[in-house]
């Protein structure tokens, strides 16, 4: 029998694992307790550092989700009881009643409107504003489908009342359901339950709840949310004015002692306010924003750019170091005052509109009756326990966990663990019994040859992305008008579940033939809407978008009139060429069921061993002559297990393993090939084909030329002094270590990350053989983001001193034995003795060596020197080029136990490519047109794949250009090159390209 | 001539420019509203006839946007693109077309700023140029 896997949670990491696991075509149950999946996320209005509209890069996911064949999706289920073990658990369900047949329910809203109850709180909202008994989740909830409140509902409470089942023209609704509990079996289970926001009300210094001014940040993102209660305008409560003066107090809940509060830092806080801060200028331009904080900690991926775009473009004031004591409101105008200690010491009182709280993020609610369900533990804080060396594992064999359920963090790095407890979790059910599911079944492709084109045309609001710069009615309107166009509708979210159905039921209910979406970036959306096309019965390459948000309303803010026009051109544009477009059917690509990892750290060893787990061979290339990496250079602990040992261990299980071949001291010549059948070959001839290829090439460390560096024998690195400390060999007495060397600087601009964490660590480790010794780390800001926090109490506690330098980003000065620095806390300048100056050199990206390995297979490399991943929220471990992924340091610097989760994280992002034989290609490729080729060749000398070959044809005995499909890679560089116009590429032909090129010119501009 | 807008037409290759462009609109990143982008796998694809059926058709600039030098999602695709347009340059003066009218950038997925200064600088050398010598048939 087949085993499906479990996971728990529908926010975006259990939605990312669930669809790892199922486009391995191993079938998943997704547990969502909330009656749609989205979690928090969806909930979001923006996501840092991009400013992506959340709704916009999720809802996709979410529908792919509920979409999947090999996916169960469960909302408004619990899990009540696990019992068996690894491989073979038996999962009991609770299927909670919903009242409303979630089958027959069109989410029309009919019910919603004749419901007579009032005034409840909409939870979704976070109260800040209320629904019906009967309701649907939220606008983009899926599945959109409404459910009944028992609580609150007349009918179920007192039996009185009926009226939306009188209303309810599909017989949806009924009150006879109820819970029911069921049994899956699974062989393995994701805990991705998520956090909850911790409770504003502890902090009462504050005035939450008792002001009416102060919100959460959580909330806020609702006000602030196109979709939320106040459609993106934001008002001051008490007034219903926008607000002028806006402050974000920092760490509400998170890095204090104080009861009810926790130890911990919640990591996101410090960029989910200076989003939103960024973002509230845009609706407002004359608003003052202040964030007050004690540190920022802008430490991942462009972090720290954006933290200086929210600066010098924005102009928020940023008060570092500056933690709020209290809030007070004014009881007659409502006017808040913030009072709080500057970073001169000064007793200071602001007032403000709208106070906007940072709020941490706590377990999730019920995380102990889960944890007891599973069988499985939480570390002191209450989060699923974890350790460095095995991110994903809980403490129960089969169990992973991903997400915020292990301990906060940001949306990147929970999809790359979502990835990697997917690999994981697979491990446990491919076995040689596996059977696969069976592929889904797509209502049968309507023959459109010789047919008129009948194009359906919907045009996007995108909440106000869109809709506030472009009259996107005026568009709607527009479009109707353009030959072939039968129906053209405006949509609130085009990507969103009820829109994509309504085209597929358009197609088949209207006859359409042809479609067009004006809304975003087909680089993000298009294959949703291609799979909505399929779903209806159209080959999904009968669409076409028009980009009418990320390059126009976004770009031309400010133009209404003109982006409107603008819109309305690609519109046309877009329509003209499907109306023109063929369906096509992609070839059969096999795959090579082989891995290629690049780099022999403990990035690249734990992607093999992931691999390998799956019964997949895999080569580990390392340009060394042995494994390990970086991190033989540390000497250190993690959960009681020094990195030696755990490199041992690792180094044993890859050398081991029989699928696992190490080759090391190689250099790497190229990697051709496309995804499924790449080839490694190494400049000693040897060649290994492979299916895909993951670069865990790590990264350096920045060789300090400060400080005389390499010269002075009392300045080390922090790497260096590990050792020292390690061998027992340290002899500083008077020590200080300089943060930010070679981060955060004019040269190098971004945040290491590590290097806070690395020197406390040893901070203490001289304190605690030491005592006496005197230990002073200066430093910008502090980032022990996580639960890392509790270095940075333990360094307080030992007695390790800090200073603060960061007022004018001007190194301190080295005397040779003395250490001047401005304490920017003081306001004083301070000379510290100093025997020894440890230094926290950072991490380089290794640019030369990142860009001749890109090359080979043409992957983009970041700004900062890292390699550039497909995208930065969703997509955090993929490149734009199928077949290739990335982990480890080489995408950012980060901690171990960050590098081995997105290890797992590309190992299975590979496997949903390598485990299969075969995989299915674009049908955008060249084609030659035999009956007017002439033989000439210079298509073949064009082509960069070797896909071209002349040969005679066999029909005519003369020389005919043939392209192979599963070369051809879709660039069209050998048709533009024909100079018979023999040579075409589908998808794109010349006619094709030309009536875009005529609807755009023949018309004046916007049509008129 | 200070109400001048020319109409410029905008070929953008999938991997590269087009996502600079996006990128520009995630930094939204303003910038004039003069250009229509047609999105083409690679700027190889770019036959030399679009550009001429552009111009003929009554654009007053052409500008071609692919991935830098030894980026090219396609290995080569935009070293030919390179040589094609010079061609076409040498070509667009014969016929009378100032050759400032047709330009190459190269535009990476992150350089969104890129984008916005490449665009904001070509229609001001359209505007300095003024509308093309085409005359359009009004129909």
């Amino acid at each position: 029998m087949t085993k499906s896997a479990l996971v728990i949670g529908g926010g975006i990491a259990g939605i990312q694992a669930s669809l790892d696991l199922a486009d391995r075509n191993i079938h998943v149950y997704l547990v969502e307790k909330l009656a749609s999946i989205g979690g928090t996320m969806c909930r979001l209005d923006k996501t840092f550092p991009t400013n992506d509209c959340s709704a916009c890069i999720l809802s996709p996911k979410m529908a792919d989700c509920i979409g999947h064949p090999n996916i169960t999706t469960l909302t408004f289920h619990e899990v009540l009881k696990v019992d068996g073990e690894a491989g073979n658990f038996k999962v009991k369900l609770l299927k909670k009643a919903r009242y409303v047949d979630p089958t027959a329910c069109t989410a029309c809203g009919d019910c919603i409107a004749k419901c007579p109850s009032k005034g409840i709180p909409d939870q979704f909202e976070y109260g800040l504003t209320t629904r019906k008994a009967i309701y649907i989740p939220h606008a983009q909830a899926v599945p959109r489908v409404a459910l009944i409140d028992a609580e609150h509902c007349n009918m179920l409470t007192k039996g009185k009342c009926g009226v939306c089942a009188k209303v309810c023209g599909k017989k949806a609704i009924n009150y006879e359901d109820k819970d029911e509990e069921f049994t899956v079996e699974v062989g393995s289970i994701i805990a991705a339950a998520g956090f909850k926001v911790w409770n504003a009300n502890v902090a009462t210094e504050y005035g939450y709840g008792r002001f009416k001014n102060v919100v959460t940040a959580l909330e806020y993102e609702r006000m602030m949310c196109a979709s939320g209660p106040d459609k993106g305008h934001i008002k001051v409560p008490s007034t219903g004015e926008e607000p002028k003066r806006i402050a974000f107090i920092q760490c509400c809940g998170s890095r204090s002692q104080k009861a009810g509060w926790k130890k911990y830092c919640s990591s996101v806080c410090c960029m989910y306010a200076t989003k939103e801060a960024m973002l509230t200028k845009e609706h407002i331009e004359d608003v003052k924003e202040d964030i007050y904080f004690m540190d920022i900690r802008s430490y991942g991926k462009e972090f720290e750019a954006y933290i200086h775009r929210g600066e010098d473009q924005y102009k928020i004031n940023m008060h570092r170091s500056s933690r709020v004591s209290n809030v007070d409101e004014d009881p007659v105008t409502k006017e808040l005052t913030v009072n709080y200690t500057d970073k001169d010491n000064n007793g200071v009182s602001e007032i403000y509109d709208l106070v906007v709280l940072s709020v941490g993020l706590n377990p999730p609610d019920g995380a102990q009756d889960l944890a007891n369900i599973l069988g499985i533990e939480l570390n002191e804080y209450g989060f699923c326990k974890t350790t460095v060396f095995d991110p994903l594992n809980t403490t129960k064999k089969g169990i992973f966990v991903t997400g915020c359920f292990a301990a906060p963090k940001d949306i990147p790095t929970a999809v790359a663990e979502a990835s990697g407890s997917a690999g994981k979790a697979g491990a446990f059910i491919v076995d040689e019994n596996f059977v696969p599911c069976a592929p889904k079944v797509y209502p049968a492709e309507k023959n459109v040859e010789g047919k008129e084109p009948r194009i359906g045309v919907w045009i996007c609001h995108c909440g106000v992305n869109i809709g506030s710069v472009v009259d996107v009615p005026a568009v709607t309107e527009y479009a109707k008008t353009l030959p072939g166009v039968v129906m053209s509708n405006e949509t609130q979210y085009a990507c969103a579940q009820d829109c994509l159905e309504a085209i597929s039921k358009a197609i088949q209910e209207n006859d359409l033939n042809r479609v067009v979406v004006a809304s975003c970036t087909p680089r993000t959306h298009e294959p949703l809407f291609r799979e909505a096309c399929r779903e209806g019965g159209l080959n999904k390459y009968l669409f076409n978008m028009a980009n009418i948000r990320d390059q126009c309303s976004w770009i031309h803010m400010h133009s209404p009139e003109a982006a409107t026009a603008k819109a309305k051109d690609l519109t046309r544009m877009a329509i003209a060429k499907v109306a023109l477009l063929e369906p096509l059917v992609g070839s059969e690509i096999p795959v090579t069921n082989a891995a290629a990892v690049i780099g022999g750290g403990i990035t690249g060893m734990a992607a093999a061993i992931d691999i390998a787990a799956q019964g997949i061979p895999v080569h580990i290339f390392e340009k060394e002559n042995h494994l390990g990496g970086f991190a033989l250079k540390f000497n250190h602990k993690e959960d009681g297990v020094s990195v030696s040992d755990y490199i041992k261990k690792q180094i044993e299980a890859v050398t081991k393993s029989p699928k696992i071949t190490v080759h090391t001291g190689i250099t790497i010549k190229d990697i051709p090939g496309f995804v499924g059948n790449f080839k490694v070959q190494l400049t000693n001839g040897e060649e290994y084909p492979v299916g895909g290829v993951i670069f865990a090439t790590g990264a350096g460390e920045y060789k300090p030329v400060e400080y005389n560096y390499g010269s002075d024998k009392k300045v080390m690195t922090v790497v260096e002094a590990e050792k020292e400390i390690a061998d027992d060999k340290f002899k500083g007495k008077n020590v200080a270590f300089i943060q930010c060397i070679g981060s955060r600087s004019d040269t190098v601009k971004y945040c290491s990350r590590v290097c806070c964490a690395s020197s406390l660590r040893n901070a203490i480790q001289i304190k605690m053989k030491d005592p006496t010794a005197n230990v002073t780390v200066i430093h910008k800001d502090i980032r022990t983001y996580g639960f890392r926090e509790e270095l940075y109490n333990k360094a307080c506690q030992v007695g390790v001193k800090f200073l603060r330098y960061c007022v004018d980003d001007k190194l301190p000065d080295f005397t040779g034995s003395t250490v001047k620095a401005h304490d920017s806390i003081l306001g004083e300048d301070i000379e510290i003795p100093v025997d020894t100056l440890i230094l926290a050199a950072g991490i380089t990206p290794l640019r030369e060596e990142k860009e001749h390995i890109a090359q080979m297979v043409k992957v983009p490399i970041s700004k900062d020197g890292f390699f550039f991943e497909a995208h930065q929220k969703l997509r955090p471990v993929d490149f734009a080029t199928e077949g290739v992924y990335m982990a480890g340091t080489a995408h950012w610097p980060k901690f171990m136990d960050e590098c081995i989760a997105q290890a797992s994280g590309a190992a299975a992002r590979m496997l949903t490519v390598i485990s299969k034989d075969k995989i299915v290609s674009d049908g955008i490729v060249a084609v030659s047109n035999h009956d007017v080729c002439d033989g000439c060749g210079v298509c073949e000398g064009c082509c960069d794949y070797n896909a071209i070959t002349i040969d005679v044809d066999p029909v005519s005995g003369r020389l005919k250009s043939n392209v192979n499909p599963g070369l051809c890679k879709g660039c069209g560089s050998c048709v533009a090159s024909c100079p018979a116009g023999a040579m075409e590429q589908r998808g794109f032909r010349n006619k094709q390209i030309i009536a875009e090129i005529d609807a755009l010119l023949d018309y004046p501009v916007g049509g008129a | 001539m200070a109400d001048f807008e020319p109409r410029i037409v905008a070929f953008c290759c999938n991997w590269c420019s087009y996502a600079g462009a996006d990128g520009a609109g995630v930094g939204r990143l303003q910038m004039p509203t003069n250009f229509r982008i047609i999105r083409t796998m690679c700027t190889a694809r770019v036959d030399p006839e679009f550009v001429l059926r552009a111009l003929s058709k009554g654009a007053d600039g052409v500008i071609v946007l692919g991935c830098h030098p030894a980026d090219c999602h396609y290995i080569g695709g935009n070293y030919r693109a390179r040589r094609r347009i010079a061609l076409l340059r040498l070509i667009l003066e014969q016929y009378g077309f100032d050759a400032k009218r047709l330009r190459l950038e190269w535009v990476s997925a992150s350089e969104g700023e890129k984008f916005q200064n490449t665009m904001t600088e070509f229609v001001n050398t359209i505007k300095a140029l003024g509308p093309t010598p085409v005359q359009k048939e009004v129909n």
